[in-house]
């Protein structure tokens, strides 16, 4: 199958896995280290600072405060994301184009002008509580992943089942539960996990949002590094490796990996 | 009731965009044309400064570079992914898939490790006698475009990947079984096929590049600040919101006139339109 692939070529292509995957792999070394410095090779083996991360304050803190935030955001996303995203499949010809080009909206605009619109227009303007502005901000950063993943499950979908559900007497909501939802159900579920990892990962917006009291993770991380060199960071490094890990392990059992080839 | 269903169910999406994203949104731009100064004030002194002139030029020739070094090596290996059999196909996917969904953070953190004072790529250096001194590579252009490219190419290789595989066998055996050695085949059966894909891998890294935050603000710091993290600092350190209001506007216009020229441009080139 490896048909006429000059050698340099397959060199290069090797290199560039090296490339993607090795700086991964040294974070997992100096997260391992028993040095009170980040250093890789590890010298000597220990989970000393894993155990540090959760002597800390503000990332037992902003742990939980993230997972707030993105099982929040995701949930709005969902609900207000898989009735377009039904809408857009369903009546297609009723609908105008700009409208599937709304949903995407929020990847054609930069994180940080969203979120700093956000601090300026909602939260400071009709004093929003931080809170809520982090939410809504991050229920818009996963919506397009939302409507997009869900979009692809329902195009595989049958629609003349649902119209036969309904000629024969099943009202439009139980048919939603009953016949449309099972048949999108890993689309739904994949569409949960993106948006969830998407929005633990954002720094763009939330770096605008955080105030007294408030921060995610990933902000608290780029705080920590500025005081600290220590492989505390690169421990919950680690910790959002392995979410990474089983976020791809769900999505390999619902769309597949090569979803993200497509 | 049937012609206002599709209406009714894409409505709480689309006010919550319109809401929450197009009026704050175009509030902040609105607020640069009304200052007390004059409509256009903020951009006279936006362009009259030397220093966020040089900011602007800096980001783009980053954003320029990373595109162009993403490109060159996200094709060449989408090419050989693609090309590849079942089980080799699958690892090499799951290898770019990993650093696309670990956080941006956690990617640039690497890079900080790899390339700090005391680094990994300082003591191999040392270590193999080519150097004597450490050298500084934080804060300079380069790690910013190393770690950028790092953050890029995953999406460009997976964006090719798709494109690649979407053009049909029979046309690479068609111009084998007329003749043309695998070069000619790639440049021009391939390459012209891939380019609508390159385009849109083009604009997703250069509009990302353009608009980044963690990564120069972590590789690069104030020695080498891009509109991004300029934009920050004007609004979180210095509290001058008219002036981060400007660049969030240069920001917008600048990355919305990319993408709609480009998907102009890639509909145009694209050879298998009808």
């Amino acid at each position: 199958m490896t048909r006429n692939i000059h050698p340099v070529l397959i060199a290069l292509t090797v290199l560039v896995f090296i490339f993607l995957v090795g700086p991964l792999v040294i974070v997992l070394g100096a997260a391992l280290s028993d040095t009170s410095y980040l250093t890789f090779p590890p010298q000597g083996l220990s989970l000393r600072w894993f155990e540090n991360i959760f002597k800390i304050e503000a990332f037992r803190r902003t742990i939980v405060t993230s997972l707030e935030i993105a099982f929040l955001s995701t949930g709005i996303a969902l609900l207000v994301g898989v009735p377009a995203a039904y809408a857009l499949n369903r009546y297609r010809i009723q609908l105008p184009g700009w409208l599937s080009t709304l949903f995407i909206l929020p990847v054609l605009v930069p994180e940080l002008v969203l979120g700093f619109s956000l601090l300026k227009n909602v939260a400071t303007q009709f004093h929003a509580p931080i809170f809520v502005s982090l939410v809504l901000g991050h229920s818009l950063l996963v919506l397009p992943y939302v409507v997009r993943v869900i979009s692809a499950s329902l195009a595989a979908f049958d629609f003349s089942i649902e119209e036969a559900a309904i000629s024969l007497g099943s009202p439009r909501l139980k048919t939603f539960f009953t016949i449309l939802l099972p048949n999108v159900r890993s689309g739904v579920i994949a569409a949960f996990i993106l948006a969830f990892i998407t929005s633990i990962n954002d720094v763009s917006i939330s770096i605008f949002l955080t105030g007294p009291g408030i921060s995610t993770l990933p902000i608290q991380i780029l705080a920590h590094m500025e005081q600290f060199f220590d492989p505390t960071v690169a421990s919950v490094s680690v910790l959002l490796m392995g979410l990474t890990v089983a976020v791809m392990a769900a999505v390999e059992r619902t769309l597949g990996l090569t979803f993200f080839a497509k | 009731m049937k012609r206002f269903a599709g209406w009714t169910l894409s409505t709480p999406a689309t006010l919550l965009v319109l809401v929450f994203l197009i009026l704050p949104v175009l509030a902040t731009i609105v607020t640069t044309f009304a200052t007390t100064a004059g409509p256009f004030a903020p951009y006279l002194t936006f362009f009259g400064s030397g220093f966020r002139r040089t900011v602007l030029w800096r980001t783009i020739q980053i954003s320029l570079a990373t595109t162009a070094i993403s490109l060159v090596i996200g094709f060449l290996t989408a090419y050989v992914v693609s090309r590849s059999p079942g089980w080799l196909k699958s690892i090499l996917i799951v290898a770019a898939v990993f650093p696309l969904l670990t956080g941006v953070v956690v990617r640039s953190f690497a890079w900080l490790i790899i390339l700090g004072k005391n680094g990994i790529l300082n003591s191999a250096l040392l270590s193999t006698g080519l150097i004597s001194e450490p050298l500084s590579m934080l804060y300079t252009q380069g790690a910013v475009i190393t770690a950028m490219v790092y953050l890029f190419v995953p999406l460009m290789v997976l964006t090719l990947v798709g494109v690649l595989e979407a053009i049909p066998d029979d046309l690479l055996q068609a111009s084998a079984s007329l003749g043309a050695k695998p070069t000619a085949t790639f440049m021009q059966v391939i390459l012209p096929l891939a380019v609508p894909g390159l385009i849109v891998g083009a604009v997703l890294v250069f509009t990302g590049s353009f608009t980044a935050y963690a990564t120069p603000q972590l590789l690069g710091g104030e020695a080498q600040m891009v509109m991004g993290t300029l934009m920050y600092q004007q609004a979180m350190v210095t509290f001058d919101w008219v002036s981060a209001s400007t660049i969030a506007a240069i920001m917008v216009v600048i990355t919305i006139a990319i993408v709609l020229l480009m998907t102009r441009v890639a509909r145009r080139l694209n050879p298998m339109a009808v």
